[in-house]
């Protein structure tokens, strides 16, 4: 498999990163390089073998539906790099 | 003046319980080592005022004779720990300014333990890397690059607090191993360095890299203050869903543990191609040692050893990529202004993140997107299981395994920059128990014929940290030199 610039651009698309024409060039190479190279997983023999998601095998513990919060909003807006009346501000995106 | 420069946390423990001195000497002690060795870059941010108030409160806690397990210790933290009302970057221009209002269960831990933190430690940004050459805040140097008059790499991510501890700075540091990131940086700075089980160490409030392998656990100068540390940081955390259960141990049982009659497999495996001459002698040493205490040494096999890193090359990006979604540039941290949403959040994104993180974005979002995600993801995900399997089969003859940490010794800044796969082979020999989510340990054992260390790694069976401690020890009892 080979990855070209209509593939890197539909990638960072989905990624929501913006990248220029130069960054576009090196990311073909070195992402073919990269996939590539673990294409060599293609080898390994995997029927009937289970994914594994994670190795923690102990049974997660169910808690009560309930809303819990120790924050004020005040502390929470004042990482935002834009915050208005309480609330975090976006570009508009509705006309 | 007190002779600081050799103390581990332990002897600063009996120092400190003795009365020989205070913690805010020691505290102001390290405060100006620190200042005197700003060029290797071991901290983004320095909390000195905190240091020497939390100092007055370990003194107090002495002069009443109510010490805890850490009181009075100068450390660093790893700058992927959030604490509350400290800048907390992760070392991406993206988290730049970001101060979290809630402090990490991992760090919580260590200042209920009594822990000093003298700043938070420079780090690969959001923990990808090998050298701690993708930090936005500048490349960390290797303390013993002077020894060869060369700069050379810390290790990564882990870079900051292991050069921390090996040049001075601190006498014990958090890191995060997601791949290797406590063990590399280790061997390299000529440290002790403890990846404990997957679920031992809470990940609230650390930041994710890939949730399913980071793990948290200490650097330092000795196996000692290894379990000190480790025993000050695990804990159960609700806060986590992945947070053991399982019984916590003292840690410090590792010294009424005898290597004699244990088993010590040697995966032929880990003799891969490229490992260097210097270190195959180090290993062989390690085998005699242990033979000489009357362990029985065998031979086993992990036979999947070599598709460890590709598949952890699919997985960690695949985790990265969703994980890092939450950088938006509109709750925290960066943003660069646009009209559009999503040209801001292309924007933002695109400027925030480094070179390396873009990379590893790019191919986790890759490996998970329609028509991929089988041929990719959920194959790496079944050789998971292999490699994991292959472990359980070996644990069935032996107690122990024992194999280099890393195929070489420190490198020089700027190497291994051009193909990202040369970088990434570093961790070769590391990420198979990382996978595994098992405990493993990074112990100083040896110099090449420049003199820069070489460390020994021992995995060991889940939650049996005591074990890997117990070997760890018997190296440097063995290696001949302190």
């Amino acid at each position: 498999m080979s990855i070209d610039n209509s593939t890197v651009k539909k990638v960072a698309k989905l990624a929501r990163i913006e990248i220029n024409e130069e960054e576009e060039t090196t990311l073909i190479a070195e992402l073919n390089n990269i996939l590539g190279w673990v294409d060599e997983l293609k080898q390994v023999n995997t029927d009937n073998v289970e994914p594994m998601l994670s190795v923690f095998n102990e049974s997660m513990q169910m808690r009560e539906d309930k809303a819990e919060s120790n924050f004020d909003n005040n502390q929470i807006l004042n990482n935002s790099p834009e915050s208005n009346s309480g609330f975090f501000v976006v570009p508009k995106v509705v006309e | 003046m007190n002779d600081f420069e050799n103390l581990s946390i332990s002897s600063a423990l009996e120092g400190l319980t003795n009365k020989k001195f205070t913690c805010l000497e020691l505290t102001e002690y390290f405060i100006q080592r620190i200042e005197n060795n700003k060029d290797l870059n071991c901290f983004i941010t320095s909390t000195f005022d905190k240091a020497v108030e939390m100092a007055k409160v370990s003194d107090q806690k002495i002069k009443e004779n109510k010490t805890r397990l850490l009181e009075g210790i100068p450390i660093g933290m790893k700058d992927l720990f959030c604490t509350n009302g400290v800048r907390t970057t992760a070392g991406s221009k993206i988290l730049e300014n970001f101060v979290p209002f809630y402090e990490s269960t991992v760090s919580n831990n260590l200042w209920n333990s009594g822990a000093i933190m003298l700043g938070k430690t420079n780090m690969d940004e959001f923990a990808m890397g090998s050298a701690n050459t993708t930090s936005f805040f500048g490349n960390v140097k290797n303390p013993l690059g002077s020894k060869v008059n060369k700069e050379l790499v810390p290790g990564g991510s882990s870079g900051g607090s292991a050069s921390a501890v090996s040049s001075g700075l601190c006498l014990g540091s958090t890191g995060s191993d997601t791949g290797g990131s406590i063990r590399q940086p280790a061997s390299f700075c000529g440290l002790v360095g403890l990846k404990p089980t997957y679920g031992r160490c809470s990940r609230f409030g650390m930041i994710a890299f890939a949730s399913s392998l980071d793990q948290a656990g200490p650097i330092t100068k000795t196996v000692e203050d290894s379990a000190l540390m480790l025993q000050a940081m695990v804990s159960f955390d609700k806060r986590d869903s992945t947070s053991s259960r399982q019984s916590i141990p003292d840690f410090s049982d590792f010294k009424k543990l005898s290597i004699k009659g244990k088993r010590i497999g040697i995966p032929k495996e880990y003799m891969i191609d490229g490992l260097n001459s210097d270190i195959k002698k180090v290993w062989d040493s390690g085998i005699s040692w242990f033979k000489s205490e009357g362990a029985e040494i065998l031979e086993i096999s992990l036979p999947h050893t070599k598709s460890a890193l590709p598949t952890y090359y699919i997985i960690a990006p695949a985790e990265a990529s969703a994980n890092l979604a939450r950088y938006d540039g509109i709750r925290y941290g960066f943003r660069h202004s646009a009209d559009d949403l999503n040209d801001l959040y292309q924007k933002t994104r695109g400027l925030g993140f480094g070179k390396e993180v873009k990379r590893r974005l790019m191919i986790g979002t890759y490996v998970l997107s329609a028509g991929y995600y089988d041929a990719y993801y959920l194959k790496a995900l079944k050789v998971r299981k292999l490699i994991s399997q292959d472990f359980e089969d070996s644990f069935q003859k032996c107690d122990l395994i024992l194999t280099p940490t890393t195929p070489n010794v420190a490198f020089p800044i700027g190497e291994k920059q051009t193909n990202p796969i040369e970088m990434y082979l570093n961790d070769v020999l590391t990420v198979p128990a990382s996978l595994a989510g098992l405990p493993a340990i990074s112990v100083p054992s040896g110099f090449n014929s420049e003199k820069l260390p070489i460390g020994l790694q021992l995995i060991g069976k889940p939650f049996d940290e005591i074990s890997i401690l117990a070997a760890g020890a018997l190296i440097e009892e063995s290696r001949g030199f302190k």
